[in-house]
């Protein structure tokens, strides 16, 4: 065994009194090595960035080190002063967060920001800085360094910023470097790039990585070793393949399990007559405009056509920006196209007036994709459910009774109607939302990002009562996510969207097997642990 | 944790309550404390303080009781700066509602009303509007609404639309209810947290501006209040102080219970403010 | 947009809002009780059969609502803001003549609590939870809650009548006849009690928002990368919090002008300062109406020229906005 750069002993880190657990951290201890990439994978609340915010000595207000030491070069960095532990950030050890919208200061020049490192560790003169930071931003990949040094943050991509945050973080070459859900705010083929910058940077510079993720496909991509964490422990820990092949513990199989594996070539046989026709529909959104200011447009939908069978769901995927909710949220007419036809039982959704629209609306229901925003908080969840039906013209008691047999269905007991949303935890409140849009009894439910912000066991169970009720009620679904892997689990066929316009459309397997457009084998090609996803294909059959 | 947990926990919040309610109770029992009102002359006029029995607070210019006067002060305190937020909210809520639900021209056309009401110095319009309907408790408690809308709107336009984006609402829509309803039912309702904090606030300013204006002699004449009491001392501030300084003191605790009010209002209403950075 | 263009829109603006005021002015002119003609001479008794006859012809009372709007607009637009019976001067001559005290005034208790308020807030922000903070914000609040015009005479109580240190009444030392430095320190000693009485509320203001958006900036990602970056405390205080905690201090610097110059009202009455504020406590009494919307509509300029300022500085602040199309 090499000699590590860091090794943690028996760390425990006490949460405040009153939170829900006594330790965020439970006596941890693990080493890691010189360029090697360590993944810390779990849940939300696992713990698992807490380790890495105690390195930093970034704890939280009313968190604090309670056992154990963190040794590096020889000293217990969590037992050093405040003065001793800003000299090690940024200098020996550096951080890069999930946020790059909101991790960069608004108010500063990307190359004050990098420059700024070095002066916090009395580096060089005012100007060797400067150059340094245009050297970081080459080095880092950002297009046109020269121009980039002199823009602030908003005028760069979510990528770039997350480039800019890595220059920042290699400025006086640290040995550790600690990556806190990097990708994760990241589009597909962003995070591709990240991720390989990253691997590109390790090897060059022979630094070791902690990288946290709750995302088991980044794993395989770029981990050595891995640890996987829950309610503060430590459950499982190896080599990548080890734990991604043949995983020990319960918990780790659970996570693997409950991924959405690739490829599950399941075209059912689809009934002819559609629930949907879509046929070249538009939309372009102008904003800004007003006293002396151009107006901006931007082409969300760009004469789009497509048809949803009954029983059928269709995977709508594509990046942020590509205009997939746009088109999803045009259908149920929450956003009003600038032309084309939304057939809906044979009736043009969007020739319809206010008035007509109203009583058409509960032909096409939604689920939406934040579970803390899609029912009102002051409600109970009776009348989220019943709101629609007596609106339609459906008796009281009817409704009444409809709701309780939903939430029986929906897997959470018929007394649940009587509780207020705050009740329920994410995954709870996302089978409320399918029970709402089931209670108006719709030709077509549109799914916009349902399961996206859920951890992925529970993102698992939703799927999993998404597929039930498909089967039993015979439901047509248009599945809009940009998650790939989820959209391979749930869907017959799948239509990629780019900038405004459909660029693919075809059975499952055809798209994920055989991708025809250049941007469909892009995306592909950038989902993580791609190669890993086929070993594992029949774990989850 | 409940409402009045979280409210108690803030504990000036509880002090404003204690004094509100006292300046409240004063208010009431006046008539019973001094049932000659605060107007008759009751002794030869400039007593200090605690000269003279039964007029702990001295006599003014004219003789009359200052302690009479502060407890009629506080009826008209109370009154106007009550009813004058309640019509600034019955303007700013319905306008900033509409603006913030159906967007568009509507929304442009009020912000612009709004904008132009914010730009003009709101005293000096009280002033003005006083001043030509001619001093009464009518045009003040009018002039204080006039001019303390804009700020409800503002709020209220950002609040509607905050709300109006969240998926609720949309799901609102899906279930074919109609407009009014979604405003009326999901959204407003979602709104009223922020609304009682900046009335609460709202009830101490237009207390100062009602103050302001009768201490520049813009009072109804035929009231008795705070402002009154200080703006006839003023010329005689080198030689009986305390003519000006107990009405002073008094406006001073009652505002302040109120923003004290305010801000525990805002602790308990709003518990996760401090979680808004987080989206 | 560059600030050039940003300027020329909001001058654009101006003018239409100051438009927007006359026309108000001339409503209100219609809604006091009685004849406008004898609103505008003022009910002084003064006003004799022909100078009201005089004013109908001036005014067109006589003609149709329409024009007589359009005679009162045009007047404002030429700067005719009318005579003023009372003190036989032209209303706008008699608010030139005042104007520069009332400017020293407002801008010195602006930078006063400006500067004061940004600062304790600041500190403030810096010892939350602490002793010191508890005084600062107990302090703001009280200040917060006390009339102006209270707080005024007050000082002017204890500063001047009691313990004699500073002048209490009026701009400068009448009949001294200094001249050079010496009035300027008489001018000086003259405003230091008003500018602070008046900057006083506005300090409280100010703090408040420094220190609760210190607080909030506080929380935000990019601070936290400035701490994983091992800036030192002060430097992340200073560069990161501070500048954009400042943003929303700005905008409501520009909100509160409108506040200040109805202040400077009660102030100046108090002192005897002879600005505008001082004008239009001297014309109520006298119902002087020509002299008080004269004054109203140059208080509402003053405050849109001061509002231009704010929104200039925070273009100059914020590259957002400065970037942005």
């Amino acid at each position: 065994m090499t000699n590590p750069v860091l090794s943690i002993e028996h760390l425990s880190i006490k949460l405040p009194d009153g939170a829900d657990r006594q330790f965020a951290v439970d006596d941890c201890s693990y080493t890691l090595d010189k360029g090697e990439i360590l993944c810390v994978v779990g849940e939300s609340g696992s713990g698992k960035s807490m380790t890495a915010n105690a390195l930093m000595g970034l704890l939280p207000e009313g968190v604090s080190v309670g056992a154990g030491r963190a040794v590096f070069e020889g000293k217990d960095i969590l037992r050093q002063s405040e003065a001793e532990s800003q000299n090690l950030r940024g200098a020996k050890i550096a951080m890069i967060f999930q946020e790059p919208m909101t991790a960069l200061n608004p108010l500063m020049r990307i190359g004050d920001q990098i420059s700024e490192v070095f002066e916090a560790h009395k580096r060089h003169t005012p100007s060797e800085r400067r150059k340094r930071a245009l050297d970081l931003v080459r080095e880092v990949d950002l297009p046109d360094p020269e121009k980039i040094i002199r823009a602030y943050p908003f005028q760069l991509s979510g990528g770039q910023r997350q480039r800019a945050m890595i220059a920042m973080a290699l400025a006086l070459e640290p040995q550790i470097l600690i990556a806190d859900e990097p990708t994760t705010a990241l589009d597909v083929t962003t995070q591709a790039q990240i991720l390989k910058l990253i691997l590109d940077l390790r090897k060059k510079r022979d630094m070791a990585v902690i990288f946290i993720t709750h995302d088991f496909g980044v794993v395989a991509e770029i981990a050595d070793k891995v640890l996987v964490m829950r309610y503060g422990k430590i459950v499982e820990r190896g080599t990548a393949d080890a734990v991604l092949k043949n995983p020990q513990h319960d918990y780790t199989k659970h996570l693997l399990a409950a991924i959405p594996s690739g490829l599950v070539p399941q075209n059912a046989e689809v009934q002819n007559s559609p629930a949907l026709e879509v046929k070249a529909l538009n939309k372009v959104f102008r904003t800004g405009g007003g006293f002396m200011k151009p107006h901006r447009e931007v082409c969300a939908i760009d004469n789009i056509s497509l048809s949803i069978a009954k029983g059928e769901v269709l995977g709508l995927v594509g990046e942020s920006g590509s205009g997939k909710s746009t088109l999803g949220r045009a259908v149920v007419r929450l956003v009003t196209p600038d032309s084309g036809q939304i057939l809906v039982g044979g009736i043009d959704m969007a020739a319809l007036s206010e008035s007509e629209l109203r009583r058409a609306r509960y032909k096409v229901q939604m689920v939406f994709q934040d579970p803390y925003a899609s029912l009102n908080p002051r409600h109970k969840i009776l009348r989220a459910l019943t709101d629609g039906p007596i609106a339609k013209g459906v008796a009281k008691e009817q409704a009444r009774s409809r709701a309780r047999e939903l939430m029986e269905i929906v897997g959470l007991g018929s007394d649940a109607v009587d509780r207020f949303p705050h009740e329920f935890s994410g995954g709870q409140r996302q089978r409320i939302g399918i029970a709402r849009a089931l209670a108006m009894d719709p030709d077509l439910i549109i799914a916009d990002e349902a399961v996206s912000a859920l951890d992925v066991s529970i993102q698992a169970q939703v799927l999993d009562l998404l597929r039930e009720l498909r089967s039993q009620l015979n439901l047509s679904i248009l599945f809009i996510t940009h998650d790939l892997r989820v959209a391979a689990q749930l869907c017959d066929r799948i239509a990629v969207m780019q900038k405004g316009n459909l660029v693919e459309i075809g059975p499952v397997s055809d798209v994920f097997l055989n991708p025809q457009n250049d941007y469909t084998q892009r995306l592909l090609a950038a989902v993580p642990g791609g190669g890993w996803d086929l070993a594992k294909a029949p774990l989850s059959l | 944790m409940s409402f009045w947990k979280r409210f108690a926990r803030n504990r000036g919040a509880v002090l404003g309550l204690v004094l509100l309610l006292a300046v409240i109770v004063i208010a009431l029992i006046a008539p019973m404390l001094y049932p000659r009102g605060p107007w008759p002359m009751v002794q030869r006029p400039f007593l200090a303080p605690y000269t003279v029995d039964g007029l702990p607070l001295g006599t003014d210019t004219l003789g009359r009781n200052v302690a009479a006067g502060l407890v009629y002060g506080a009826q008209v305190s109370l009154l106007v700066g009550l009813i004058s937020t309640v019509m600034a909210l019955l303007i700013g809520v319905p306008l900033g509602a509409a603006a913030g639900f159906y967007g568009g021209w509507l929304d442009e056309g009020a912000m612009r009303f709004t904008e132009f009401f914010q730009t003009i110095p709101n005293f000096a319009l009280a002033i003005v509007l006083v001043a030509i309907l001619e001093p009464s408790l009518t045009s003040i408690t009018l002039s204080i609404a006039i001019v303390s809308w804009p700020p409800v709107a503002r709020l209220v336009r950002a609040e509607v639309m905050s709300v109006s984006k969240r998926e609720y609402v949309d799901a609102a829509r899906l279930a074919g209810l109609s407009n009014l309803r979604i405003l009326v039912g999901q959204v407003l309702p979602n709104t009223v947290s922020p609304i009682i904090v900046m009335a609460s606030l709202m009830v101490a300013t237009a207390i100062l501006l009602e103050s302001s204006l009768s201490f520049l002699g813009l009072g109804d004449p035929n009231i008795m209040s705070w402002g009154y009491q200080i703006g006839a001392a003023r010329t005689v501030i080198r030689s009986a102080w305390w003519l000006s300084f107990f009405p002073g003191l008094a406006i001073v605790l009652t505002v302040l219970a109120l923003n004290l009010i305010g801000e525990g209002l805002n602790d308990a209403l709003n518990p996760h403010l401090s979680r808004k950075g987080r989206t | 947009m560059n600030i050039a263009g940003a300027v020329l829109g909001r001058l654009i603006k101006a003018v239409l809002t100051l438009l927007a005021i006359a026309v108000l002015n001339f409503f209100l002119i219609h809604a006091a009780p009685g004849d406008p003609a004898a609103v505008l001479a003022g009910e002084a008794g003064a006003a004799d059969e022909q100078m009201i006859a005089d004013l109908r012809a001036q005014f067109g009372l006589d003609q149709p609502f329409y024009i007589q709007l359009w005679t009162y607009v045009r007047n404002v637009l030429t700067l005719d803001l009318g005579y003023s019976f009372r003190q036989g001067a032209p209303v706008l001559e008699l608010i030139l003549d005042r104007l520069p005290a009332t400017l020293i005034l407002t801008m010195s208790a602006f930078g006063i609590s400006l500067t004061c308020g940004i600062m304790l807030g600041v500190a403030a922000s810096a010892r939350v939870g602490k002793l010191a903070d508890s005084l600062l914000t107990g302090f703001a609040l009280i200040f917060y809650a006390t009339p102006l015009y209270w707080a005024a005479l007050m000082a002017v109580l204890v500063f001047s009548v009691q313990l004699g240190w500073l002048p209490g009444f009026g701009y400068e030392t009448v009949g001294a006849d200094y001249s050079g430095f010496q009035r300027v320190g008489d001018i000086l000693a003259h405003l230091v009690l008003p500018a602070l009485t008046l900057g006083l509320f506005f300090m409280a203001v100010y703090m408040r928002m420094t220190r609760a958006s210190m607080l909030e900036v506080a929380q935000q990602d990019f601070v936290k990368t400035a701490r994983a970056k091992g800036l030192s405390p002060a430097v992340i205080r200073r560069r990161h919090i501070l500048r954009n905690a400042l943003l929303p201090v700005v905008t409501l610097a520009g909100l509160q002008a409108g506040q200040l110059i109805g202040g400077a009202v009660l102030t100046e009455t108090v002192f005897a300062w002879p600005g505008i504020g001082r004008l239009m406590f001297e014309s109520l009494a006298a119902r002087d109406y020509n002299t008080i919307l004269g004054v109203f509509l140059v208080s509402a300029a003053m405050v849109i020229l001061f509002n231009i300022v704010t929104d200039i500085v925070y273009r100059l602040i914020d590259p957002r906005i400065r970037h942005s199309a």
